[in-house]
Order: C-alpha cells, then sequence, then structure tokens
C-alpha cells in the first residue's frame, strides 16, 4: 500500500476532498502534464537558441557570406508566416471548443490546424527543392561560404521536423479526444507546443531569410 | 476572445512591417530581433496565455531561459576575431 493510500486509510474515506488533504498543492496551479510541456519548450527554445548563435557565428566570421534569399523566397517565407499564425488561432479554437465540450468542434480545428502545418511543410519542401536545384547541399553552394547551407538546413530542417511532429501530435489528439479517450488538458496542451512552433518561425524568418536577402 | 483576434493581427502586421523594413531600409539585425522579440512576447504572452499563469510560473520560466539565451552571447568575441583578427594578433 503507498503512503498516499495509507495516509487516506487513516483520514478514514476515499473521497477527493480527503485525497485533497493528504496531496501537496501543485506549486503552479497547473496539471502536471502541461508543466511538463512548458518545461520541454525552454529547453527547446534553448536548443534553437543554441542553433540560431551557432548560426550567428559562423556568419559573422565568413568572409563570403552569400545573400541568396530573392523576393519569390521572401513573399514565399512571408505566406508560411501567415499560415503558421493562422494555425495558431485554429488551435486556440480547437481549445475554445474543448473547453465547452464540443468534441466535434475541438475535433473540427484540431484537423483544420494539422492541415495547415501539412501546407506549411509542402511549402517549406517547395523552398528547399528550389534552393537544392540550384546547387545548394549541406557542404557546399555556388554563392560563397560553404556553411551556409549547413546553416539554412539545419535550422529550417527542425523547424520542419517540430511541425511534422505538430502535425501527427495534433491528429492523435484531436482522433483520441473526439473519441473520448482524451481531456481537455490535452488539447490545452498540444496547443502550447504548437504555439511554440510558431514562436519560433518568427525568429527562423527574419533572421534566416530576412538577413540573408539579395539586395 | 477579442484580444486573441487583435494580438493575431498585430504579430501578422509586424511579420509584414519586417519584411517592407527589410527591402526598403536593409535587414539590420537589431531591427529585426526587435520586431520578433515583440511577436514573441505577444504569442507567449496572449497565445501561450502565460499571462494567466501564476506569476510564480512566469517567474520559474522566463528568467532562467533569457539567462541561457543571454550566456550563450559569449561567442561573439571568439567569432570576431574570426573574422578579423586571422590567423592570430600577435
Amino acid at each position: 500500500m503507498s503512503q498516499v493510500d495509507l495516509a487516506m486509510e487513516a483520514v478514514g474515506t476515499h473521497t477527493p476532498e480527503a485525497h485533497g488533504a493528504v496531496m501537496e498543492e501543485r506549486p503552479f496551479a497547473i496539471p502536471s502534464g502541461k508543466l511538463v510541456m512548458w518545461l520541454f519548450i525552454i529547453s527547446d527554445a534553448c536548443t534553437f537558441g543554441a542553433l540560431l548563435f551557432a548560426y550567428g557565428y559562423i556568419r559573422n566570421s565568413a568572409a563570403d557570406w552569400p545573400k541568396v534569399f530573392e523576393s519569390a523566397s521572401i513573399w514565399n517565407s512571408l505566406l508560411m508566416t501567415f499560415i503558421l499564425v493562422s494555425t495558431s488561432l485554429t488551435v486556440l479554437f480547437a481549445v475554445k471548443a474543448a473547453q465547452n465540450e464540443d468534441r466535434a468542434g475541438a475535433f473540427r480545428w484540431t484537423m483544420i490546424t494539422a492541415a495547415g502545418g501539412v501546407l506549411f511543410t509542402l511549402l517549406h519542401i517547395r523552398e528547399w527543392m528550389s534552393l537544392i536545384r540550384q546547387g545548394a547541399g549541406l557542404l557546399q553552394n555556388p554563392w560563397g561560404a560553404p556553411m551556409f547551407g549547413a546553416a539554412f538546413f539545419s535550422i529550417t530542417g527542425l523547424h520542419m521536423a517540430h511541425v511534422i511532429g505538430g502535425v501527427i501530435a495534433l491528429t492523435v489528439v484531436g482522433l483520441s479526444y473526439r473519441a473520448g479517450r482524451y481531456a481537455t488538458r490535452h488539447i490545452e496542451i498540444w496547443a502550447l507546443y504548437w504555439h511554440f512552433v510558431d514562436l519560433v518561425w518568427m525568429f527562423v524568418v527574419p533572421l534566416v531569410y530576412l538577413l540573408n536577402m539579395k539586395r | 476572445m477579442s484580444s486573441t483576434y487583435i494580438v493575431y493581427g498585430a504579430i501578422l502586421l509586424i511579420a509584414i512591417v519586417q519584411v517592407v523594413v527589410a527591402i526598403t531600409m536593409g535587414p539590420s539585425l537589431w531591427r529585426m530581433l526587435l520586431l520578433a522579440a515583440i511577436q514573441a512576447y505577444l504569442a507567449v504572452m496572449f497565445f501561450m496565455h502565460l499571462r494567466d499563469e501564476k506569476p510564480s510560473l512566469r517567474l520559474a520560466l522566463i528568467p532562467g531561459t533569457l539567462f541561457v539565451l543571454v550566456m550563450m552571447n559569449m561567442i561573439w568575441a571568439d567569432s570576431f576575431r574570426l573574422a578579423v583578427m586571422k590567423p592570430f594578433a600577435k
């Protein structure tokens, strides 16, 4: 028998009130799953921060850092921003619907968010293919410093991996929520993750695309 | 929910301003970072609802993260050495 069971037996009942009497309060008044997601988010923010600093390091120390992004790429990145920020809005609609016990609505908005993520990924792959066709690779490119490809593909690739992971997670959570296996908090937790993916993109666009814009 | 729409519009507007500024005035690192930081603040506080959480959660998350990110700035000295003092200053 666990310590908690022993304590509750001492209180004399297994009611939620008795349970509350022997359990500590949550330190931040949020479910443990949400706290874990916040902790993951700050650790991932440091990972992306380290990648962006590494990119800044090699960009600053390279004499011939290429500026390759033409206006088509810039407008494409703006369209991708619009899609990703809009999915942040749709995932908020999903959370709102889940909080109102509207399972069909929450499922619909979650799937719309995931579809936005797929569209974002397709646009990103198109951008990658355009650069690859021009001769850019991880360790070489026709324009200048060879590390440009390593920096660009690793930063945007890690972000794309997060988007794909988010699409899979949102699909699973949306389906499970509709089936009644998951609760509202699960939608809320994965909405947090999705907002974080959006947040990272807000730094990737100016630092990776706009600073390397052809003028 | 109305504040959500305002924040959504503001984030998109800042994204457009970033592109316009980069095209017209040149993509200055500090201008780009400042605009991105405003977008990030709006997203964290309003979309991720950190402003509605207990202050202790904000204190547990934000200063530590900022501290780590600020400490990463120590790389710049070596980066500038590579850029301007190559191979090594005598």
